[in-house]
């Protein structure tokens, strides 16, 4: 029993911590919300398009041809997609106002998915309503803790988040090297040879793109397929880059190839590149996609794909089936413009001959990031000039796993004309000299 | 304080639910059966892609009453709508479609809080010029080509509805708070969540990499305490001060249907200097004499909140998000956003159906109908939940909330509702595990500005009937019922009796 003088201590103990407690709280300053921008951030002011991003577009004021928007098969302002689309909005009007769980399943999504699965050729397709949501939402629904994810360094960031989502084991291999990949997948075996039961229940997964965004190189799928037989692990593909680009018929690198699509567990894409719409889709085995309809986060909790950007992506995927040429088409243009730029003094094309997207790299680097930013926005701004448009491949420098470095982007459309490709290389040959040397 | 149901209640559902529970001992059977057969099938032995467990809530209670969600609908979602009959003669395994379609079915279940959701008049023709100059994609990001001037329109109109000083709109909903969030705080950061947030703002804070602690909803004691011995002990092993405390709140809780307590919030912030993060998505343009949302209803100043975000899905009847506050903080997300560097920008047809509906809500398209319907869904509101609550129901949620969630308790009523309804030609959403806790399954109303009295009559009438035959009449406290007479003298002398 504590004796008066010892009570009265305690009780001034306790009243000396609360007023502790006190000014520790008064004293304590957090860091401002976000840091200060410097106004010449070279992010900070956007450039404004004024009119529909198209062909021709109008950037900041001046008139250019575009060869920035990634509007492959020119279906940004084709009539017919604009007509269906206005029928739709005439029958539904804009928005879904609810999740597909909740009434905002409409039959035009219904029509998507499942001309999306008979395209492809697989059993079942699901849409998502934001392309950078389709591979983020996916790859968490399949592959959680514990389990082990391989995947390209050049992988793009929707992928990187979906991994971090996931809290998966991540392993890196160097890009497209398969050699690489094989020793990570043996080292693996190894580690589970010395714990089977573990092994028995970690699932193994490999993402790749079909044409990677940051290198515009095209993976090796035949290899990977049988390395997925050897070890055992299931393959994501992504292929926002290459639907609707490669193959005969624009079904992907799966057909480029020639392999059977039931070899790939599951195919990602984003509808905002070749079907000029907005939203993205996944298709594989019912036994695999269905699953993605209660655990896909960007499919159950959030508002449905607008049933307007829906009916036109129906109608771009009626015309890629209607003219099964265009992709030819697309390839010899972008051989085309990849033989036109190549020898510039200063900048070397990184990407394959056929990706419709490529970068501009600077051959030597000045050494600081900024500075080589900046020499490129110098050219970007010029070539802009010119009527010209391009633009500089932007990136999260901090965020990023394996930052690439930094580069032009060309983009090449089926609606550019020869003259026009002839005369945007010849542009930048010459702005490139000018502002390099 | 919630009302809640009797013990007799409590002890039925949990023994309900433990009903369920036999059904692993009949999966015992037959997964030893199909084991073999799968293993046969796979014949590759790769590990297999889902766990049992995980899927045992969906294969035993989920599929049995799958026939309540996902429901495909082929007309506008408005006040009523067109709903697709669907069969099923394998238990919900699969659907057919017979081909019938179920016209003029009440619609309580769209998010269409104003009643923009039509496929006529001003914000559809806007939509359709727009839809004819722009074509439907944009094909870049907002850091590339894909910024239109149409959406540096939309962001400064956004600025000046919310009265902030800047504004950035995104793509989705779910991805601004997924994208933004990570952009905003990280390692060495404190984030402090209700309880009861939704899924995307779960998503952002774990992307993020901050320690993430949870409060009890709107408690504000609980919060309280949180911010205290944050402050006072700092990060966990090191002790080091903590860079930045964000609170995550939401303006309406879509699940609960209560409106977070934000006076409280905004002094507790203010007083530990942590910052605000305030999701509005159910909020904006349902709550508020003028739509502005839960910092209008409180009369509050737009300014005390940090980071005001919201959506375009609800009151607006398009899709994508915004967020709003500072100059200096949209700065830094236009240029550090992983939007605005990774994915589409919105659609040119979308941003035209927003700043119509905008325009119309602040009246500035020279006619009162945004105000008007700002006023109907208050009045639709108030007679909603004040009926159910005299017919006997417990109804979650603040007495202004348009989201009326219903209990239903017991998992075998959440179908029997949903069905009855239905053919009672009202669609209804319901909702059981795990979106709520599994002995707290209800019915969820969305209320709209586009229904009339009396389809708000005729749905009333039906939950009555419903109500009677299913036993959903839980509350234990009676409403006298209104009276729609005036007071009188002969009034008084009838009640006497």
């Amino acid at each position: 029993m504590a004796t008066a003088t010892e009570q009265w201590v305690l009780v001034e103990m306790v009243q000396a911590l609360y007023e502790e407690k006190e000014e520790l709280i008064e004293e304590w300053q957090p860091e401002p919300l976000v840091p200060p921008v410097p106004k010449d951030h070279p992010a900070l002011n956007y450039n404004i398009v004024s009119g529909p991003p198209s062909h021709k577009t109008v950037v900041n004021g001046k008139e250019c041809i575009n060869f920035a928007s990634f509007n492959f098969l020119g279906l940004l302002d084709n009539p017919r997609v604009k007509a269906a689309a206005l029928a739709s909005l005439k029958k539904y009007g804009v928005g879904t106002c609810g999740p597909r769980g909740f009434y905002g399943t409409f039959d035009v999504h219904l029509d998507l998915e499942d001309r999306l699965a008979k395209f492809m050729k697989t059993e079942e397709a699901i849409i998502y309503s934001y392309g950078f949501a389709t591979i983020a939402s996916a790859i968490p629904a399949y592959s959680k803790r514990g389990d082990i994810v391989f995947v390209d360094r050049a992988a793009c960031f929707a992928i990187q988040k979906g991994l971090q989502a996931s809290r998966s084991d991540i392993k890196l291999f160097k890009h497209n090297d398969m050699a690489d990949l094989e020793r990570l997948l043996k080292e693996q075996e190894i580690e589970d040879q010395k714990n089977p039961r573990k092994a028995r229940v970690t699932r193994r997964f490999i993402v790749v793109e079909g044409l990677y965004m940051n290198t515009g190189t095209i993976c090796p799928l035949p290899e990977l397929v049988k390395l997925k037989y050897k070890y055992k692990a299931r393959i994501f593909l992504e292929e926002s880059l290459s639907f609707g680009v490669l193959g005969e018929h624009g079904r992907g690198v799966t057909e480029h190839y020639g392999i059977n699509i039931d070899d790939i567990d599951l195919i990602s894409a984003n509808m905002e590149n070749a079907l000029a719409s907005i939203g993205g889709f996944c298709c594989g085995r019912s036994f695999v996609i269905d699953h993605q309809r209660l655990s896909g986060q960007g499919y159950c909790f959030s508002a449905s794909l607008p049933p307007l950007l829906a009916a036109a992506a129906i109608e771009a995927l009626n015309i890629m089936e209607e003219n099964p040429g265009i992709f030819a088409v697309l390839k010899e243009k972008c051989g085309q413009i990849h033989k036109a730029l190549q020898g510039i003094s200063g900048l070397k094309v990184v990407g394959e001959s056929l990706s419709p997207a490529f970068h501009l790299q600077l051959e030597e680097s000045t050494g600081s990031r900024e500075q080589d930013v900046r020499l490129l926005q110098e050219i970007v701004d010029q070539c802009m000039n010119r009527s010209i448009a391009l633009t500089q491949a932007r990136y999260l420098e901090k965020e990023e796993k394996c930052l690439p470095p930094p580069s032009i982007r060309v983009v090449v459309t089926v609606e550019q004309t020869e003259e026009e490709l002839e005369r945007a290389a010849s542009t930048i040959k010459e702005v490139a000299q000018a502002v390099l040397l | 304080m919630r009302p809640e149901p009797g013990g007799c209640c409590c002890r039925r559902t949990v023994r309900a639910n433990g009903c369920v529970a036999n059904g692993e001992v009949r999966n015992g059977y037959v997964r030893s059966s199909a084991a073999a057969a799968a293993a046969a099938a796979a014949g590759q032995d790769f590990v297999s892609l889902y766990q049992d467990f995980e899927n045992f809530y969906t294969r035993n209670l989920y599929m049995r009453i799958r026939d309540n969600w996902n429901r495909p609908i082929c007309s506008v979602p408005g006040a009523r709508v067109d709903i697709m009959e669907r069969q099923s003669h394998d238990y919900n395994w699969s659907f057919k479609y017979t081909g019938n379609i179920i016209k003029g079915v009440i619609n309580m279940g769209s998010y269409n809080y104003l009643g923009f959701a039509r496929n006529t008049g001003s914000c559809q023709e806007a939509a359709a010029k727009v839809l004819e100059e722009y074509g439907a994609g944009v094909c870049s990001t907002r850091q590339e080509i894909g910024n239109l001037d149409k959406h540096e329109e939309l962001e400064e109109l956004v600025a000046r509805f919310l009265g902030v000083e800047a504004a950035m709109a995104y793509g989705m909903g779910f991805a601004t708070n997924s994208m933004n969030i990570p952009a905003l705080v990280g390692k060495g950061c404190l984030i402090l969540s209700d309880e009861l947030n939704h899924a995307s703002l779960v998503l952002g804070a774990r992307l993020s990499g901050a320690t993430i602690r949870i409060f009890k909803h709107n408690n504000m004691q609980s919060l309280e305490k949180l911010l205290k011995d944050a402050i006072v002990y700092g990060q966990p092993r090191t002790r080091r001060p903590w860079k930045k405390i964000l609170i995550l709140v939401e303006g309406i809780y879509s699940m609960e249907g209560s409106i977070v307590r934000l006076p409280e919030v905004i002094a507790l912030k203010k007083k530990y200097k942590a910052y605000l993060y305030l999701d509005e998505a159910h909020s904006i343009g349902a709550l508020g004499p003028t739509g502005r949302g839960v910092v209008e209803y409180f009369g509050l100043d737009p300014e005390d909140v940090d980071v005001m975000m919201g959506t375009f899905t609800k009151s607006f009847g398009a899709s994508g998000g915004y967020i709003g506050g500072k100059k200096e903080l949209i700065d830094y997300l236009r240029t550090h956003s992983h939007s605005a560097v990774y994915a589409t920008s919105l659609s040119p047809p979308v941003v035209e159906q927003i700043i119509t509906s905008m325009k119309c809500i602040m009246g500035q398209d020279g006619t009162s109908l945004g105000k008007e319907c700002v006023q109907q869904l208050a009045e639709n509101t108030r007679y909603f939940r004040r009926r159910l609550k005299e017919m006997g129901f417990i109804i979650y949620g603040n007495e202004d909330s348009p989201v009326v969630p219903l209990m239903l308790y017991m998992p075998a009523k959440i179908g029997a509702f949903g069905r009855e309804m239905l053919k009672r030609n009202i669609g209804v959403v319901v909702v059981g595990f795990p979106a709520t806790p599994i002995i707290e399954s209800r019915a969820r109303f969305c209320l709209s500005a586009a229904h009339t009295k009396e389809i708000l009559d005729t749905a009333l009438k039906e939950i009555d009937e419903v109500g009677d035959l299913l036993q959903l009449k839980y509350s234990r406290h009676r409403l006298v019922p209104l009276l729609d007479r005036p007071f009188d003298e002969t009034t008084y002398e009838e009640t006497e009796d």
